[in-house]
């Protein structure tokens, strides 16, 4: 902290980054088409790298998506993120889609975008529906942070579990949440319980436990709670948010 | 490549001290860090659990962070979100495109024109349309028009923030200005909808642009008081100077975007990079900061409203005459008189609102530099008349994430300075 008070704000302190690359004039697209526009060379330049973890891809509306096995993800990213011929440095979003159809499987999206090349490439992997194949891919957290709280998202929605993640818990559900995962295409709009169950749930809650433990731990606030309090919350009892 | 402005940070004597280092209040700020020596052992190191929100002013809505102190330096800090959580995602699922459209109002609503515009320009790539010239002109204006009320509003909220008052006031007069501008186009202030798949809900009326144009004759104006009221204050430097600063490799490895990204260094705008509605044809520069603190997203958001009143000067210019929604009867209703006095029109207006239109098999990721960074809203179509998949890519969540690496080492209240300069808004983080 110190030597940033003490900085001259006058002196830049970093040097400026300029996106794409000289000559360059990016223009708005005209008249994309819905199917066979121009593939972006990354494509080719991950089948040359990786091989057979790579699968199909399309290009709908000029925008390619690249199919990658599941366990290959976080490897694929961290090359496309260093490798200076692709520099995807920044990762727009973490999302997943599930198609209204029993067996298609559901997808996991990454968007990434080279902010070096101008160039915009989609990432998806597959995880059927058969029951047997666990709802897990690679975190790419170690790629980019940014993909914190998208991929705490994405499991909060969808139950999908990124391995590897440090801190992989609901996000926009309280923690406590039992409905299951709201995106989910089985999951109905007005949510799993009734109302009367909801209200039971939100009356019975202990408003006061609004730690977790993990906050309570790491300053030592737990041993100075109410005896009482101490049993509930050492309960395990939460409401979480 | 594209043009790009550096911002000099040039400070008065008023925010140096004798040997040209910038003041800075509270004083005594440094020596918190390391316990002065023959300090009794005992009273280091004991930790503080504190609470801020999730209904506290400083906090901008609903967030809650939990922070672990030490004295009065943040060790680490918890966020917690999702109090506002409505599960827009989950209702697009079951509307149809055009019906979407008000819930993009409500989740960043300081934005919403920008956000109606940003949702059909999606929603037109994937329905393959090609909108009007004088609709594209006016998308401009409708979404440089909602970053100046979120500018402003972020301005005068973190004015308030850090104790000054009287640009709070100026600029909520400025954004209501623009509001009633807005009202008098949409008929609503904040929820606007203003836009339809094809089009827009309505061209301006007479005398709007007028309007438009007597308030770009003003508004720089109050920039300037602002600007000679803020810039070169020494309270106002002392608050922001050196607090959490990101490097640019940091800021783009977070997923930062908009102003947090640009006062890092990284000149990255959409509208220079990927741009959309014509932006490349307008000649405007990007601010970019080179501090990465939060005197330098001050900055580059002031610098950012002055811009997007150069843009909608040049849009007044170019207005063109003509139609404003396409000519494709399978996207855009019949007139209001035909649909209620021809048969053919009123089945017409009946089917496209029963059954609603349908976009080809596909998905599509269309960005957009929102005041906050780069919104997208992402659409995947089975060919049905609702979206099989509706996300909404959040700028200010991606932004807040990297707040525990913000704040951490900081003042307490430092981590109000902080929390403000990244401009978030619950709505949209909760969605």
């Amino acid at each position: 902290m110190s030597e940033h008070l003490t900085q001259d704000h006058a002196a830049p302190a970093f040097a400026i980054v300029y996106p794409g690359q000289p000559g360059d004039a990016p223009a708005t697209p005209k008249q994309v088409p819905h199917k066979g526009g121009a593939v972006n060379p990354s494509v080719a330049a991950l089948r040359a790298k990786f091989g057979p973890v790579i699968g199909r891809h399309d290009v709908v509306w000029n925008e390619t998506t690249v199919f990658v096995q599941r366990d290959k993800v976080a490897e694929v990213c961290a090359w496309l993120q260093s490798d200076p011929a692709q520099s995807y440095e920044y990762l727009s979003d973490v999302t997943a889609v599930e198609y209204r159809d029993a067996v298609r499987p559901i997808e996991v999206v990454w968007h990434l975008r080279s902010i070096k090349f101008r160039r915009f490439l989609r990432l998806k992997t597959e995880l059927p529906k058969d029951g047997k194949t666990p709802l897990e891919v690679p975190s790419v957290w170690g790629v980019w942070k940014g993909a914190d709280w998208l991929e705490r998202e994405c499991y909060d929605m969808f139950g999908i579990k990124f391995t590897g993640h440090p801190d992989l818990r609901r996000i926009l559900m309280w923690e406590q949440y039992k409905e299951g995962f709201p995106l989910r295409k089985d999951f109905p709009m007005r949510g799993r319980f009734s109302r009367s169950e909801q209200l039971k749930n939100a009356l019975s809650a202990n408003p006061e436990a609004r730690y977790s433990m993990e906050e309570l731990s790491i300053a030592d606030a737990f041993e100075d709670l109410p005896h009482d309090m101490r049993k509930r919350i050492g309960g395990g009892e939460r409401t979480g948010e | 490549m594209a043009a790009t402005k550096t911002i000099e940070v040039a400070l008065s004597t008023t925010g140096l001290t004798a040997d040209g280092k910038p003041m800075r209040v509270p004083l005594g700020a440094e020596g918190l860090m390391s316990a002065p020596p023959g300090i009794e052992p005992e009273l280091q190191g004991e930790h503080m659990l504190i609470n801020i929100g999730p209904q506290h002013p400083a906090t901008h809505g609903v967030l809650r962070l939990v922070l672990e102190l030490d004295g009065e330096t943040v060790v680490r800090c918890i966020p917690h979100v999702g109090y506002l959580h409505c599960g827009f995602e989950k209702i697009g699922e079951y509307r149809q495109y055009n019906q979407i459209i008000p819930w993009t109002d409500r989740e960043d609503y300081l934005n919403s024109m920008g956000n109606n515009c940003a949702y059909v320009l999606g929603a037109e790539r994937l329905f393959g349309i090609e909108i009007t010239e004088r609709c594209k002109v006016l998308r401009v204006i409708a979404m440089e028009l909602s970053r100046i009320i979120s500018h402003l509003v972020w301005l005068g909220t973190t004015c308030i923030d850090i104790g000054a008052f009287t640009p709070f006031l100026w600029s909520f007069q400025e954004r209501e200005n623009v509001y009633k501008l807005l009202e008098g186009w949409t008929g609503a202030r904040l929820t606007t909808s203003g836009t339809r798949v094809g089009g827009m809900i309505a061209d301006v009326p007479d005398g709007w642009v007028e309007g438009l144009r007597g308030f770009l004759d003003r508004f720089p104006k109050t920039l300037d008081q602002v600007d000679r009221m803020l810039t070169k204050n020494a309270i106002w430097v002392g608050r922001t100077v050196g607090l959490g600063v990101m490097s640019p490799e940091e800021a783009l490895n977070y997923g930062l975007s908009g102003p947090m990204l640009r006062a890092s260094g990284v000149a990255y705008d959409v509208r220079k990079d990927f741009p959309y509605l014509d932006y490349e044809t307008y000649d405007f520069d990007v601010p970019v900061g080179t501090n990465g603190d939060v005197y330098d997203r001050f900055l580059v958001r002031q610098e950012e409203l002055r811009q997007s009143v150069r843009i909608l000067e040049q849009a007044l210019k170019r207005l063109p005459d003509g139609p404003v929604n396409v000519d494709d009867p399978r996207i855009i209703l019949p007139p209001k008189h035909k649909a209620t006095s021809e048969m053919e029109s009123m089945i017409h207006h009946f089917k496209l609102v029963m059954e609603g239109p349908r976009p080809p098999i596909g998905e599509t990721y269309v960005p957009i530099e929102s005041p906050k960074g780069e919104k997208g809203y992402y659409f995947v179509s089975d060919g049905t008349a609702k979206p099989v998949r509706w996300r909404i890519r959040p700028p200010s969540y991606v932004n807040l994430s990297a707040i525990p690496k913000m704040v951490e080492g900081h003042l307490l209240s430092d981590v109000i300075a902080i929390n403000a300069s990244i401009d978030i808004v619950m709505g949209e983080i909760d969605r």
